[in-house]
Order: structure tokens, then sequence, then C-alpha cells
């Protein structure tokens, strides 16, 4: 069993009055809301967050795109990653991911994904998103109509500029190059895992049978809810007679541990709440842009996670009901270790994506909770699907192939942490 | 009348509205498309026949995915009056058929007799700009589209059907009319037609309701600047949806100009 520390990135300070004041916390949002100053405290209390996950033996940080909103602060995701391939040693970056249909031309994602992966030793993990609605049709402008098509095309753009050894040329609908020539290229042979977050449209699924890729739900709503989903994905798994092999399901789960189930409830039902009727804050309007989510899709009757029917289903709902619902798991350890396990078995899901920062929660709070699941509940679970194999995790450098980042120490003249005579005696190059 | 052509050799099958006789008289739809029941239409076929169209991606219309941007759509257009037999005709337009119009009066100038344009879409003013349709819900859509949102009319627009099953019909048919037109209007309703647009030469009438909340009125001027032979009316105590607020006065404009 595999574990992802996921960071949203939410802006905590958001006034109590916002969701009878504003209409979205996305798209529209006033940015006089946002407080730069504050802002520059956040960026940095999250990426200590993620690099104490990573001291804490975490698989994987997870990181995502979203744009125009203050659920997650991250436009480029590919930024955090940067910053957390040089504080960080062990842990993959999960980078979940950049949307692809946005970028023009795509070979940008391309790029910066091979500088991570160079940068970071092999340990990149390369998401390919479509995007939520509110970020692609309304933040970006993508046509609805073509924003998939848009999407395959710069899938297809990326993974042969990975993996193709010689220039060549792309005459695709969107993006038409001359001269494709990736430098740098990723250090993983042939290209980084690929993992598909999807948020439960039908095609999708297809899209990661039929590449071997993983597929990462993302949801809000829990194990319980995303069962279906699971169910989904495995079905045409099956029916494509590919393997069920846990470790191509990733899971995203909203996670909070205490000392005891009363202390979890005390400690973090007012952070739920915050990212609940605050985070998820979304207004109908911008929720589902027609054309946005195929025919099938919506004639299969899948919901879409934000919006007015979404706001519905948790319209008042109390702490016991998010733990009920399976929106939330959390309590004690061993209560959290028990549901988790339960959740797992039964979504088949070798891959867990571990919400705990969630909307106004605090730094201690953060910490005790990673803690807690690092310590008390993620060894439990380690055992969990040791007969299969692991096919979509990186293959970094060992120990000895990768740079060590020098000491922050302005007096220090290291390198890659070895003393550099020629950088500090006398055979300093002229400039 | 509605009947099924199979056009350009089957690359689309179009469901249409034919009705009356005289001299042809095409009418391209807007971005919710035909409502089904469109008595304006009904009234013109006394002296003209009428063709109304429903757009590839529209109701029973096939080949959507063809139909992508202007060129594509103008071609759609030709192609049917090529198939129906008819070398030119006059064309009223409304909001994006409006738009669809123009392109192609500026495309074809033969093709094109007289040219009506109600609240066309097509243009930008930095100063106006259009409210996003695509972000509204169906109280608010009401209240941009309707001189009187509290109109029978307008109320009749914003009811839902009880019937969970016509619901779902109705959020299916309404997602692909409206993903079709995220073609022509998404994010911004300009797909260049202002480098265009003095190329057409039909006389053209600008209808607009006085109090049109979604394209303003203030845009006829600009439609009246670009566009040589052309003129421009407002009616009174009608919104965007003028030709169902106001349909005798309506109807009576556009017949006038059309046998003027």
């Amino acid at each position: 069993m595999k574990f992802t520390w996921f960071h949203l990135m939410p802006y905590r300070f958001l006034p109590d009055d916002f969701k009878d004041k504003y209409r979205s916390v996305w798209v529209d949002i006033p940015r006089h809301l946002y407080d730069p100053r504050l802002g520059h405290q956040l960026y940095n209390e999250y990426l200590d967050q993620l690099e104490f996950a990573d001291r804490m033996g975490f698989d994987g940080l997870g990181v995502n795109e979203h744009h125009q909103n203050a659920y997650g602060l991250m436009p480029s995701p590919n930024i955090m990653a940067a910053a957390l391939a040089r504080r960080t040693r062990r842990a993959n970056l999960v980078v979940l991911g950049n949307s692809i249909a946005l970028y023009h031309p795509p070979i940008r994602v391309a790029e910066e994904f091979a500088m991570l992966d160079v940068l970071s030793g092999g340990r990149l993990v390369a998401g390919f998103p479509v995007g939520t609605s509110m970020d692609t049709n309304f933040c970006y402008g993508e046509v609805p109509a073509t924003l998939r098509e848009k999407y395959h095309e710069a899938h297809d753009l990326i993974v042969k500029a990975w993996t193709e050894e010689r220039v060549f040329a792309f005459n695709g609908k969107f993006t038409k190059l001359r001269y494709v020539n990736l430098w740098p290229k990723p250090l993983q042979r042939p290209h980084p895992p690929i993992w598909i977050p999807g948020g439960g449209s039908l095609e999708t699924w297809d899209f990661c049978a039929d590449h071997g890729y993983q597929y990462s739900f993302l949801s809000y709503f829990g194990y319980k809810a995303g069962k279906k989903v699971a169910d989904g994905y495995w079905g045409v798994m099956a029916k494509k007679n590919k393997p069920l092999n846990p470790y191509s399901l990733g899971f995203a789960q909203v996670v909070a541990v205490a000392e005891t189930d009363q202390q979890a409830e005390r400690d973090y039902s007012p952070h739920m709440d915050y990212f609940y009727n605050r985070c998820l804050h979304v207004y109908d309007g911008f929720a589902d842009a027609p054309g946005y989510r195929t025919l099938t899709t919506i004639k299969a009757g899948f919901l879409g996670q934000v919006g007015a029917r979404a706001a519905l289903r948790r319209e008042g709902l109390k702490w016991k009901d998010f733990l009920d619902g399976g929106y939330v798991i959390a309590g004690s350890p061993r209560t959290v270790r028990d549901r988790l396990r339960d959740a797992l078995t039964s979504l088949n899901c070798g891959h867990l994506m571990v919400l705990i920062q969630l909307g106004s929660m605090p730094p201690e709070l953060v910490r005790k909770s990673t803690e807690l699941f690092a310590r008390e509940v993620m060894p439990f679970l380690r055992d969990l699907w040791n007969e299969w194999e692991d096919k979509w995790s990186p293959h970094p450098l060992t120990e000895n192939e990768r740079a060590i980042p020098a000491s922050l120490d302005d007096s220090s003249t290291e390198t890659n942490g070895r003393y550099n005579s020629a950088l500090a005696g006398e055979n300093r190059p002229a400039k | 009348m509605r009947a099924q052509h199979q056009i350009g050799g089957g690359r689309w099958q179009v469901e249409l509205e034919l009705c009356g006789s005289g001299d042809p008289l095409l009418y391209l739809h807007g971005a919710g498309g035909l409502l089904g029941v469109d008595p304006f239409l009904a009234e013109l076929s006394k002296d003209f026949k009428v063709i109304a169209p429903h757009l590839p991606g529209y109701g029973e219309s096939t080949g959507g995915e063809l139909v992508e941007d202007v060129v594509d759509a103008c071609l759609f257009y030709h192609q049917l009056l090529d198939d129906l037999g008819i070398a030119s005709t006059n064309v009223i337009g409304h909001s994006m058929g409006g738009m669809l119009a123009a392109e192609l009066a500026a495309l074809d100038v033969h093709r094109v007799k007289k040219l009506v344009l109600v609240s066309p879409a097509g243009f930008w003013l930095e100063q106006h700009p259009i409210p996003d349709p695509f972000a509204m819900d169906l109280p608010e859509l009401a209240a941009h589209l309707f001189h009187d949102p509290k109109s029978p009319l307008a109320q009749m627009f914003t009811t839902i059907p009880s019937d969970p099953q016509q619901l779902a019909d109705m959020y299916v048919e309404r997602t692909k009319r409206l993903t079709q037109a995220s073609r022509f209007l998404w994010p911004i309703p300009d797909r260049g037609l202002k480098k265009r647009a003095w190329r057409i030469a039909a006389p053209t009438l600008l209808v607009w309701g006085e109090s049109d909340r979604l394209i303003p009125p203030v845009y006829a001027g600009e439609f009246a600047s670009r566009i040589r032979n052309c003129r421009s009316v407002t009616i009174k105590h009608a919104g965007h949806m003028v030709m169902y607020e106001q349909p005798e006065e309506f109807v009576r404009i556009v017949r006038d100009f059309l046998k003027g």
C-alpha cells in the first residue's frame, strides 16, 4: 500500500460570511479577499508541511493545478514541485497534474515535467487531468465542445515528445510544430509514470485502461460515494481483460487523526466545515459548462462535485454525517486504521491520496494529524496488496547517483554537498 | 411542417421546419434553438416559403461535429440551399443565428437577397461587455432575455418539467445545443465578423428589442456602421427574445422590409 500526502493549498482566511456574501469561491471571487502577505506565509507553511510529510515517510507528495480560486492556490503546481525537488530527498513528486489542453503548445508541459524529473532525480509522477470546468472553460476560456479532443491531442504530443529519440514534425488539429525535439528529456525511461486524475467521466476509464495509466479518482464525497466510480472503473478493466491491480487505482480521501474520536471532532470539525462550505462554494453557473461532461457521462447519472446539486447533497450535514457518509475518515488512530482498511479493500485501491490539511486547518493540527497518521496508521496498512507489483511509481536514481543541494549557509562553498576546491581556492576561474 | 432532409450526400441529416410558399426565407435560430412552436414563423409563412433548419447538433439534426466554426456553418447553409434548389434567399438570423447570417451574407454576396439581423451576436465592444449566458441559471437567463421576466412567456421559459425523465431529456437536449453553440460563442461571441462585414451587400434590417439585456441595443450602432445598406429598428416592450415578445410588430416590420 502506498500513501501520497496531498496538498490542495487552500486560502485559509476567507471571511465567516463568505458563503452569504459572495456567489463563488472560483472564477470571479473578489481579488481583494487575497492578501499576498498572508499568501507568502501560506505558501511557506504549506511547503513546510509537504517537506515534513517527506520526512515522515510518505511515498508521495501531491500537488495540483487550479485557477482563479481560494480552494487551491496553485495555478502552477510545477513551481511547488520544483521547490520540493530541492528540499526533499525521498518522496515522489506527484503532480496531479497539468491540465494539458490549456497550454499552447502543450510541449511546454512535456518540457516542464522533464525538467522536474531531471531536477528531482527521477521522482516525478506526471498527472494529466482534463481540469475542472471552472478552470478550463471559465478561467482559461477553452471551448467546451473541443476541450476533450484538444486534451487527447496534447497527450499524444507530450508522450511522443518524451519517447521519440529523433526530431519529428507534429501536424495536429490544434498544434502544428515542424521541429519537436525535447531538451531536456525526462530521466525516467520511457517516461515518468502517468496518472490520470478524474472526477468520474466514463471516457477516462477507457483511456486509462487502453494506455495502462493509473486512474486517480479525486472526490470529496469520500469512499462510500466513490465506490460507484471505482466499480465502474474496475468493470471497464475487467471487460478489457486488464489485471485488477490495486495500484492502478488512486483515490483521494479526507483523513483526520487525533488522540481520540472525541478529540478529532473538537480539533477538525470547524475546518471541515470551512472546506465544505467555503472552499467548495462554487456558483452553479460555473460548475459544469454545457459540453464539459460528455452526454454519455451525463446520461449515466454521474453528478458533478460542485455546484447546486452537489451542495444540496451536503446541505446541513454535521460532523457525524460526514463520518457516517464516508466523506471524512476521522478519529483515533485505531478508528482511522479500521475504516481505511475497509475503504481501501472495498475500493481495491493501492494508492491513497491522503488529504490531511483541509480548509482553514492551522499548521499545528496538520502536523499532529500527519504525525499520528505516519506513526499509528500507515504502518498498519502497509501490508495491503503485498501480492501485487506497483507498476505506477517512479524509478528514481539511487542515493549515490543523486546530487545533494548545498546548504543554505551563506559562508559555505560547498556544491552537491562536497567541498569544491576549484571554487573555493586560488583556482577560481577568471570572470 | 417538420421534415427530415439528407444534406451533402448524407453528411447531415437535418431537421427542417418548412412552411408556406412564395419567396424563400431562411431562418437561422439563436443558441437556444427553435422552440418548436414559433408563431412568428407561422405568421411569416403566409407570405414566404419559410425554411428553418435546426443547426447540426440541435434537435434531431446530426453532424454537429462537422460544423466546428463559422466557415463550416456557412458551407452547411450553402449545401442546404443547394440541395433544396434555392439559388438566392432572404435570410433572418437571431442572436447566434444573426452572426451566422451576417457571415453567410459576407462570404457570398450573391446568395443573400435581403438580410434581417435580430439582436445579432458577432461583435464585442469593450465598453459594453455582453454578459455570459453560459454561466446563468434559468431565472437569471430569463432576466437577460425578456423585457418582462415575470411575463407568462418568460415564466414558460423558466419552468422545468416535474417529471424526472422529461427533466433529464430536457437537460440532455439543452447540453447538446449549448455545446454546439459554444463553438461560435465561447468565451467571447466574436469570431472575426468585423473583418468581413464590409462585404455584406444585401439590404439589411437590424431589429433590436429596446430592453435587450443580453446584447444591448448599443450594438446596433456597431452593425450599422459596418454594413453599407443598413437600417435599424428598435421595438418597445421587448428584450432579446423580441420576435416572441412582440410577434405582431416584429412580423409587420420584417414583412414590410422584405416586401418593400
